[in-house]
């Protein structure tokens, strides 16, 4: 057995190191450790409820609308808001552009690039890989970026600013659109289609969903000369379809909320297995191996966040969170599988589990099927009506719940206030659950469990498949640990 | 330009924001861009191939002189805890702190730039109770001081430049590190917080879609309304420098004209303001005035603003959208 640290891990956000155990040429086992604590939990209590619109965004400039998503969600619950329906449409449409944002920041940006790597010199399909995706000169990035800038104008409209923005209220968004800003809004979406389905999709967004199974996946691979279909081939190629593999379950708390229930259904699934509710009341964080203060395996409603970096067996700022005692993979595989989209649930029925290649599929699968609800959500925006609830907001005593979905996956914020100040506030977010260390009972999280198996020939450290596994999770330390 | 300047980007206690909002940058990506304006970016941990051992091999040849470095970026609050030992963020890979790889590394720097309002002043890690220790690099949000001292110059000459913001202006930080790498920016072009002078004489206030409003005193009292958001919700864009609604975020946004408060997020200590979209009042005056205006002044000129109020701006700043239109008639009172 060798021992290897790899990091820093770059092209992930944020700090992240993994130690392998590594034998015969694969990984054995895998830890993984969130270096990074700044303590928002702890800075949240004491302040006045309304002020965690503020501060807990700024967990992450990545997924900050996510994060006022489910601090207003937890804000709603306590005080009884009713939010104006047009709020909760505008509110949506932001939130699907910035996830949208990270799905192709992520595709282009941060794991494309690898197989630009000289490690893949020789095989035939590496000198295009190499033009099209290196880092920071391929072609990809140098169109993506652009179209990620155009379809950050959604903010601009509906969000004043991005990152960081306080148009997410308990009572909606702040900001009324009058019909030139709707004509606006409806441009940015039409250029968004156009770029995507030129440069990732190859083909038209209802002929990409309209693909639902594996043969008919490789007939769309074989023939696309678009990003995607190339991912595909090179997948194909590399054995991504059979790497990284969890075994699930798979966990959504339910996408775009709305009126008429979740655009994607919450709940649970496992891959070879069908849908089932979801009881977040059996959340617990396990504490066991994390650099905190010991304490039994809470619920985050009653849960403590209290550092201590001497832990003796702590490996990393991250929590443990299980659902029923078990680490669960969450991200948008497990939104679309949850949700039951047809070519996700064959690919993960066939293969027994996620993979590299089907993480990276789902987020552009999830797009495609974002670029559909975001025009309808535009055409129902009605212009006579109130964007935020007139009603002044009252935060009494009381608890709060918000779940939510990050691109990267399920994110709750838990609230308690007493005496018009916040007594507790907890988060869990994707990647706590991604990238999770073991429990008390010794069960690795799932980066943990899908690392194992993965080839890493006699350099562990300079193993790409390695990257290709940490990099389909599309991790967010900066969440992680928060 | 014939000389290029190395950029080392990185990230200590941060959320991330400053990088994604840089990435807005250049018309045909940020990359580009910077090659356009003669940067060459040695490693920034979200675009970079370079990974592990590759990485750090190049930070110690940075750190013992045998590589030159022309501009260093930090994004995120130096974290000193806990008790002082910085162990709160460790650069993954390395046994060592990011407290200590920063001091190592930025007396070799030509010119340290701090990108946000984390690493020039501590920014939300620092606060209160402020659970890691969180400081800026040559600033906490008390004062001057910040990780790298008071007396800190980098081999320039140059204090640390603060692009504060949370998160700061793609331009605002693009524009800096041109500005590095063409050699145009002195200790003048600083403010007293080491900001940038072309965004920081400026307050956010100016060019703001609500000024009208803010002249008559016709005060917005939920969000959304249309009103100045100084009397009532917590608008400090009187007090904080920025030419925010001067140029405008993400194609024509800015906080203001989004209809929330601003929060004073180029400002050191922000993150400990208490109750952000609510006014502190005396005695029905607000607290915080208008940086420069004595009291007694914005008192009078207040009560003789509201007792002039044309119809049209005292309705429309109540209301989500314009209620009554300009013109004469049902516009005059």
């Amino acid at each position: 057995m060798t021992r290897t640290i790899v990091g820093p891990f770059n092209r992930v956000e944020g700090d992240l190191e993994v130690r392998l155990e590594t034998g015969d040429g694969v990984v054995r086992e895998a830890r993984v450790t969130t270096p990074l604590y700044r303590g928002f939990e702890q800075i949240l209590v004491g302040r006045a409820p309304a002020d965690a619109l503020v501060i807990a965004p700024r967990i992450c400039g990545i997924c900050s609308v996510s994060q006022s998503m489910a601090a207003v969600a937890a804000l709603r619950a306590l005080s009884g808001t009713v939010a104006a329906p047009n709020g909760v449409l505008a509110a949506n449409i932001a939130h699907a552009a910035e996830n949208i944002a990270d799905h192709l920041t992520h595709f282009v940006v941060f794991f494309m690039p690898d197989f630009a790597r000289p490690d893949y010199a020789g095989a035939a399909w590496h000198p295009a890989a190499a033009e099209r995706f290196a880092a920071e000169t391929g072609a990809a990035s140098a169109e993506i970026l652009p179209v990620r800038a155009r379809l950050l104008h959604v903010m601009g409209l509906i969000a004043g600013k991005w990152p960081h923005s306080l148009a997410f209220q308990p009572g909606g968004t702040t900001r009324a659109l009058d019909l030139g800003a709707r004509m606006r809004l409806a441009g940015i979406w039409r250029d968004f289609r156009a770029a995507f389905e030129r440069i990732v999709l190859g083909v038209p967004v209802e002929d990409f969903l309209a693909i639902e199974t594996a043969g008919a996946l490789a007939a769309y691979a074989e023939a696309g000369r678009a990003d995607l279909p190339h991912f595909l081939r090179i997948a194909a190629a590399t054995g991504c379809d059979r790497l990284g593999r969890g075994p699930g379950p798979l966990m959504s708390f339910g996408a775009y909320h709305g009126e008429d229930g979740a655009l994607f259904a919450g709940g649970l699934t496992e891959p070879s297995d069908g849908w089932r509710p979801l009881d977040p009341d059996r959340i617990a964080e396990d504490l066991s191996h994390a650099w905190m203060q010991d304490g039994p395996a809470l619920h985050p409603a009653r849960g403590e966040t209290r550092p201590d970096v001497d832990r003796p067996e702590g490996y990393s700022f991250a929590k443990a969170p299980r659902l029923d005692g078990r680490p669960v993979e969450v991200g948008a595989v497990a939104r679309q599988a949850v949700d039951g989209q047809p070519l996700i649930r064959a690919l993960l029925e066939r293969d027994g589990a996620t993979t590299v290649t089907t993480r990276i599929l789902a987020r552009m699968v999830e797009t495609a099927r974002l670029v559909l609800a975001v025009e309808g959500w535009v055409r129902a925006l009605d212009l006579r009506e109130a964007f935020c609830a007139p009603e002044a907001v009252r935060y009494g005593d009381g608890a709060g719940e918000g779940l939510v979905e990050a691109a990267r996956g399920a994110l709750g914020h838990w609230i308690a206030v007493r005496g018009e100040r916040i007594q507790r506030y907890q988060i869990v977010a994707p990647t706590t659950w991604n990238f999770s260390p073991r429990d008390a009972a010794g069960r690795p999280g799932p980066l943990e469990q899908a690392l194992v198996g993965t080839p890493v020939g006699d350099q562990p450290g300079r193993a790409v498949a390695v990257q290709h596994v940490v990099r389909s999770f599309d991790p967010c330390m900066v969440c992680t640990a928060h | 330009m014939a000389d290029r300047s190395t950029l080392l980007w990185l990230q200590a206690g941060s959320c991330g924001g400053c990088t994604m909002a840089v990435l807005e940058c250049g018309a045909r990506g940020w990359s580009a861009e910077l090659n356009a304006v003669g940067i060459d970016l040695i490693w920034h941990p979200s675009v970079s191939l370079a990974t592990g051992a590759e990485v750090i091999e190049r930070l110690e040849r940075i750190e013992s002189g045998a590589e030159p470095l022309d501009i260093l970026c930090l994004e995120g609050a130096v974290l000193c805890g806990p008790n002082g030992t910085g162990r709160f963020n460790r650069f993954a890979g390395t046994d060592r702190t990011m407290l200590d790889w920063v001091r190592a590394l930025a007396p070799r720097a030509g010119t340290v730039v701090a990108v946000g309002s984390c690493a020039a002043f501590g920014g939300i890690p620092a606060g209160d109770p402020d659970p890691t220790d969180a400081r800026g690099l040559q600033h906490t949000a008390r004062g001057p001081g910040g990780v790298l001292g008071t007396d800190f110059r980098a081999r320039s000459g140059m204090p640390v430049i603060n692009v504060s913001g949370c998160a700061p202006h793609p331009g605002w930080i693009m524009e800096t590190l041109e500005a590095v790498a063409a050699g145009l920016i002195g200790p003048g072009d600083l403010d007293a917080l080491g900001r940038p002078r072309f965004f920081a004489d400026h307050l956010a206030h100016h060019g703001c879609s609500r000024n009208e409003f803010y002249e008559f005193k016709a005060s917005a009292e939920r969000p959304s309304d249309r009103g100045c958001m100084m009397e009532n919700l917590g608008c400090k864009a009187t007090q904080a420098v920025g030419d925010c609604n001067q140029r405008s975020w993400n194609g024509g946004g800015t906080c203001t004209d989004g209809g929330y408060a601003c929060v004073a997020c180029t400002a050191p200590g922000f993150e400990n303001i208490r109750g952000f979209l609510a006014t502190p009042k005396i005695a029905g005056i607000p607290v915080g005035l208008p940086l420069d205006m004595p009291k007694a002044w914005f008192v009078a000129l207040a009560a003789l603003s509201k007792s002039a109020t044309p119809k049209r701006v005292r309705d429309n700043a109540r209301a989500d959208r314009p209620v009554v239109p300009p013109g004469r008639g049902p516009g005059t009172r």
